[in-house]
């Protein structure tokens, strides 16, 4: 069975700085794969090549079967890869229906001119918050009066909603208190369950060891190892991101 | 999850739908006011009378054209300060039009006036939404680049003097009724209908409302930003070029200052309705009540035989206000603007 994402010997010079070279490695469908390191480890730079909003100086990325490097965010997003920020990129301003089809919203005519139909999005997406298992209190109300958790779980939810086969979170619990923390981390066994191939960047321990089936860890730029969870400890995942490989 | 955030307490969410009406409220209380006011000086009534109602609607009505485009501009997290003078150089460029093809020109003369006036103004909208959007030069700025760039060419096409034209087509556009309502309030009331469509009812209004919340939730929605800001300093520049038609038509003049007494009237009425500087908040009904409190205001104190200078004052302290409602109304959604 081929990999649904792989990743081949990518490399990135930012100027005469090489901020990652010869990166490799597979994401499964249905698998969680977490991308370890220090700050500056080149995590972000893996993660942006990938998304499509760096090219890569040398490497190439396939997404089932076909090329991804060289095309464009929008072209990458299309083909099924979401990437969800730590900002979550959500309008703080609008109600969760809204925010799940920004961009794509849905309207009806009325007399030959078109209305947004928000009680159709706003039904939706507590579908699919609901199939998530998550349940916001007010669906009318806007996401800014949602916990940390919910917004999480709408982002996450915008990407399910358009077919996204591959979600990549940067950091998805660095701003969450813990109840929450464990929200996301329910979540993304649920994405997980349903085949979902997920790329978690992440340097918070319990966290990785929480949601990956696989570990990654980057050192400098390169990939100082690959472990899987019940193989390694803390301790030595912590000494490969200080960069004392294998 | 914070319940105190998801479900507010009774006596706080009553709070808030009070601050959300607050507008209504003080529009509802000035009237009684000044009815109350008529009533035991004069015995004759304020609001009752059609001359009254008529003079603050067509006042409103001047605020309105300002304020209308003003308000998408706002709400998406800019400003929009050219917008005085977009008028006055629409009014000066329609009457040159209408004097250069002769008295005679009739309607065709005065529908050539309007389609070149609002030319002109939709050019100042396109110079202020490529600056944002393309040299990302801070909308307050920006527009303040192109109030002096728009003043200037409105005196200069003008000679520095008023255009005056004589046309009945253009006196009768300016001065006429439409089933009994002056044009200038049926246009104003037609163009709010259009804004309020726009910006509650379409997609363009929603990515408004998200590129004044968060410019990255747009972006990554794949929405094409910078269009949508030129587009909507254009719409801003034509909803203002349209106040300054219509001050041709009213006056038999255009003047390169129509606009100015007008500018920070637009600006005040759009924060009584509601809208935040930071972006992402306001309506087009807001800034409809924003204007006829404002027209409210001027009428009623000129009515009670005051100096007019004072609704200079009266208008300042309704500003602060709304600014103050506003950020109560910040703490009350958990400190969030």
């Amino acid at each position: 069975m081929t990999a649904l994402l792989q990743v081949r010997g990518l490399k990135k010079r930012f100027g005469g700085i090489e901020a990652v070279s010869n990166v490799t490695f597979d994401v499964n469908a249905g698998e969680c794969v977490v991308l370890a390191g220090d700050n500056g480890a080149g995590k972000s730079t893996v993660i942006k090549m990938i998304s499509g909003v760096h090219a890569p100086t040398e490497g190439n990325v396939q997404f089932d079967g076909s090329l991804l490097t060289g095309r464009s965010p929008e072209a990458v997003r299309s083909a099924g890869i979401e990437t969800i920020y730590q900002d979550l990129a959500l309008a703080d301003n609008l109600d969760p229906g809204l925010n799940l089809y920004l961009g794509r919203e849905r309207t009806r005519r009325v007399c030959g001119l078109p209305f947004l139909d928000r009680p159709e999005m706003r039904r939706n997406a507590v579908e699919v918050l609901r199939n998530l298992g998550i349940v916001i209190p007010d669906p009318s109300a806007p996401v800014r009066e949602l916990s940390g958790g919910q917004r999480q779980a709408i982002a996450i939810a915008r990407a399910v909603h358009w077919q996204a086969r591959l979600v990549i979170m940067d950091e998805p619990t660095a701003a969450l208190g813990v109840p929450e923390q464990r929200e996301v981390m329910a979540l993304i066994d649920r994405l997980k369950s349903k085949g979902v191939g997920i790329i978690l960047i992440s340097h918070n321990l319990p966290d990785i060891f929480a949601a990956a089936d696989r570990i990654i860890v980057l050192a400098r730029g390169v990939v100082a190892g690959e472990r899987r969870p019940a193989e390694t400890s803390d301790e030595e995942i912590v000494r490969m991101m200080m960069g004392a490989t294998l | 999850m914070n319940p105190a955030l998801t479900t507010p307490k009774t006596g706080a969410s009553f709070l808030k739908s009070l601050l959300n009406a607050w507008s209504w409220l003080f529009l509802i209380l000035i009237l009684g006011f000044f009815e109350l006011y008529a009533q035991s000086e004069t015995g004759g009534t304020f609001i009752f009378r059609a001359y009254n109602v008529q003079a603050i609607a067509v006042a409103a009505s001047q605020i309105l054209l300002l304020a209308l485009g003003l308000t998408l501009v706002i709400v998406a997290g800019h400003i929009d300060l050219s917008i005085g003078f977009t008028t006055g150089l629409a009014a000066v460029v329609m009457a040159l039009v209408i004097r250069g093809l002769g008295v005679d020109g009739g309607w065709l003369a005065l529908l050539l006036a309007v389609l070149v006036g609002l030319g002109a103004a939709s050019l100042v909208g396109l110079v202020n939404g490529w600056l944002v959007a393309y040299l990302n030069v801070p909308s307050f700025i920006g527009t303040l680049g192109t109030y002096g760039i728009a003043r200037g060419m409105a005196l200069i096409v003008a000679g520095g003097a008023t255009v005056s034209v004589r046309s009945d087509e253009l006196r009768a556009f300016g001065n006429g009724d439409i089933l009994g309502f002056p044009v200038p309030v049926v246009i104003a009331a037609l163009l709010a209908i259009a804004c309020h469509y726009l910006l509650t009812h379409t997609r363009f209004g929603v990515h408004t409302y998200a590129l004044g919340a968060n410019r990255a939730s747009v972006e990554r929605a794949g929405v094409d930003v910078k269009r949508h800001l030129i587009l909507l300093f254009v719409i801003s520049a034509v909803t203002a070029g349209i106040g300054g038609l219509i001050y041709t038509g009213r006056f038999s003049a255009g003047a390169a200052n129509a606009g100015e007494p007008i500018l920070l009237y637009a600006v005040a009425a759009v924060f009584i309705g509601g809208a935040s500087l930071t972006g992402g908040q306001g309506t087009v009904t807001g800034t409809v009540i924003g204007a006829f409190i404002i027209a409210v205001i001027q009428f009623g104190l000129v009515f009670c035989g005051l100096p007019p200078y004072w609704q200079f004052v009266a208008v300042g302290l309704v500003i602060i206000v709304a600014v103050l409602v506003d950020q109560s109304k910040g703490r009350l959604t958990g400190g969030r603007p």
